[in-house]
């Protein structure tokens, strides 16, 4: 991947997506992320929101376009948990540290800190299926943690869990940027969410996905759960549908 | 002196719900297969007595016969137990290297696409010809022995090994190769971190099939390969020439429980590997 200018964690320059069945994901998509900014995407379904994420970690090549990212530390946290169920928690936390062969003692330490924040103490010897979704969900953000990332890319990390875990763990993601300051690229389809966490918000139009809309989200971090009842969020969620909706037309 | 009553330590009569549960639970997987065994001694008992005249009745002794005859006579059950022995040493020298061929041969074939090309229809080719054509050559290269037996017993097993090894390190989940990929992961971590661990369900799938077909494989070894100690087939054999029908049945039936013990034993050994972290999905 190329480099970015400085300042910059993740650029996309008019990038688009093709796929060999002719399917066309993204058109001239062009979008930064600066460093310790926190960018929301939202989009229908079929948006290319995740063909963007999967190009921005290096999983998906663009057809067209150049990608430019501040640093190889990247962490990404998946839909699905993607957790390894014959893995105890701690050696799915692990995971990232072994393949990188990192030695055993500094990989232990790194584990026991990315646990300690996300809240796992406790369930280090458990495996996969004795979590709840929320849980699974934590061990996968532990897991990207790991590896220190500059940037972070989530794909509807969220998307399978009920309201009050969405919440949760959205404070915990809050919480996390806050203290690593890394930058934030979040794709969710829900743009409530997209506002409470964001400090920008992209809108992508239906397929072929297009940027059609950004908007600044001036709240200060961390945002209480309740700042989404507040009559300003409402201005600015109002704003953010109204582009989406837009964007079908 | 007088006597002193003492309060029981507990009641012994008293079945706990949990221990009630487990009674049940048990009663529920023994049930059927006991069912279905009461039902098959019962027609049999009625096939020899009503269906057969007394002079054909060596063609199906009554069980208890088979029982007595059998198993109660301790010189034949010597003879068959160690016939047993025999068969059981060529049976798992012969799935451990069917094991062991298959797995290597299904990894080979799962790290490349012209691997697999080249070797999978002789595989199949493998699986579809009838053991009793090439049972001669084997002798012509292999003597009569111990290896013969073996190899007809390898030739009998691996296909499964093969199949279902490579069913599983091809069924990796698409998201955690991504995994691998987003670290920049080489094949071996891969294989060794992903594709194996995630492939030993199957593994276990094709080992218990195999483990079945190694006594089969040993027994039709045992019928034509006669040198050396003399295994269940050539015994079986014995028996049916000299018309020694409890004692042929007692042999079969050790043969078939010895499948069956291959086959729990396998099934025990993927409860311990993988039983913590894989369910078998059943019916309710």
């Amino acid at each position: 991947m190329v480099p970015a200018a400085p300042g910059i964690a993740l650029a996309f320059d008019d990038v688009g997506k093709t796929f060999p069945d002719g399917t066309e994901a993204l058109r001239g998509v062009s979008l930064s992320v600066a460093d310790g900014e926190f960018v929301t995407v939202v989009g229908p379904s079929g948006s290319g929101k995740s063909t963007l994420l999967r190009i921005a970690s290096g999983l998906t090549k663009p057809s067209s376009g150049t990608v430019r990212a501040g640093s190889d530390a990247s962490g990404y946290v998946f839909q699905d948990p993607t957790l390894l169920p014959w893995r105890t928690v701690e050696a799915n936390v692990g995971l990232f540290a072994q393949l990188d062969r990192v030695p055993k003692k500094r990989r232990r330490e790194l584990v026991a800190a990315a646990i300690s924040r996300t809240g796992l103490e406790g369930f280090e010897r458990h495996r996969p299926a004795a979590l709840s979704g929320g849980m699974r969900m934590r061990v996968s953000l532990a897991r990207a943690l790991t590896v220190a990332p500059s940037l972070f890319l989530f794909d509807e990390p969220f998307g399978a869990l009920d309201e009050i875990t969405r919440q949760r763990l959205g404070e915990q993601v809050q919480h996390l940027h806050g203290r690593e300051r890394f930058a934030g690229l979040f794709v969710t389809h829900s743009v409530v969410e997209a506002v409470w966490l964001g400090t920008r918000v992209v809108v992508l139009s239906a397929r072929p996905g297009r940027v059609v809309a950004q908007v600044d989200v001036p709240f200060s971090y961390p945002r209480p759960a309740d700042l989404r009842f507040d009559a300003a969020f409402g201005d600015l969620a109002r704003t953010v549908s109204a582009a989406l909706a837009e964007s079908f037309t | 002196m007088t006597a002193t009553a003492r309060a029981p330590l507990a009641a012994p009569t008293a079945t706990s719900p949990r221990r009630l549960g487990r009674l049940r639970s048990t009663a529920r997987r023994a049930g059927p297969p006991l069912g279905v065994l009461a039902a098959v001694v019962g027609v049999w008992y009625a096939v020899t007595y009503l269906a057969l005249a007394p002079r054909r009745r060596f063609l199906l002794p009554p069980p208890h016969e088979v029982v007595t005859d059998g198993f109660g006579d301790w010189t034949t059950f010597g003879q068959t137990l160690r016939a047993l022995g025999t068969t059981a040493k060529v049976a798992l020298v012969g799935l451990v290297i069917a094991a062991a061929l298959g797995m290597v041969f299904a990894v080979l074939m799962s790290q490349a696409g012209w691997i697999e090309r080249s070797f999978y229809p002789w595989a199949v080719a493998l699986q579809t010809i009838p053991i009793l054509a090439i049972v001669p050559l084997i002798g012509f290269w292999l003597g009569y022995g111990f290896w013969s037996r073996t190899v007809v017993c390898v030739l009998v097993a691996l296909f499964p090994i093969i199949t279902n090894t490579l069913f599983g390190l091809q069924s990796t989940d698409p998201g955690q190769h991504d995994l691998f990929t987003l670290r920049q992961a080489g094949r071996w971590a891969r294989l060794v971190h992903l594709e194996f661990p995630s492939a030993l369900p199957a593994v276990f799938t094709g080992l218990r099939i195999s483990a079945g077909l190694s006594v089969i494989g040993a027994i039709v070894g045992d019928f034509f390969f006669r040198q050396g100690q003399q295994g269940l087939g050539s015994l079986i054999d014995d028996y049916t020439q000299r018309l020694q029908s409890a004692p042929l049945f007692a042999a079969i039936m050790v043969s078939a429980l010895f499948g069956l013990a291959l086959f729990w034993l396998f099934g025990l050994a993927a409860r311990l590997a993988i039983g913590a972290w894989h369910t078998p999905r059943r019916r309710s």
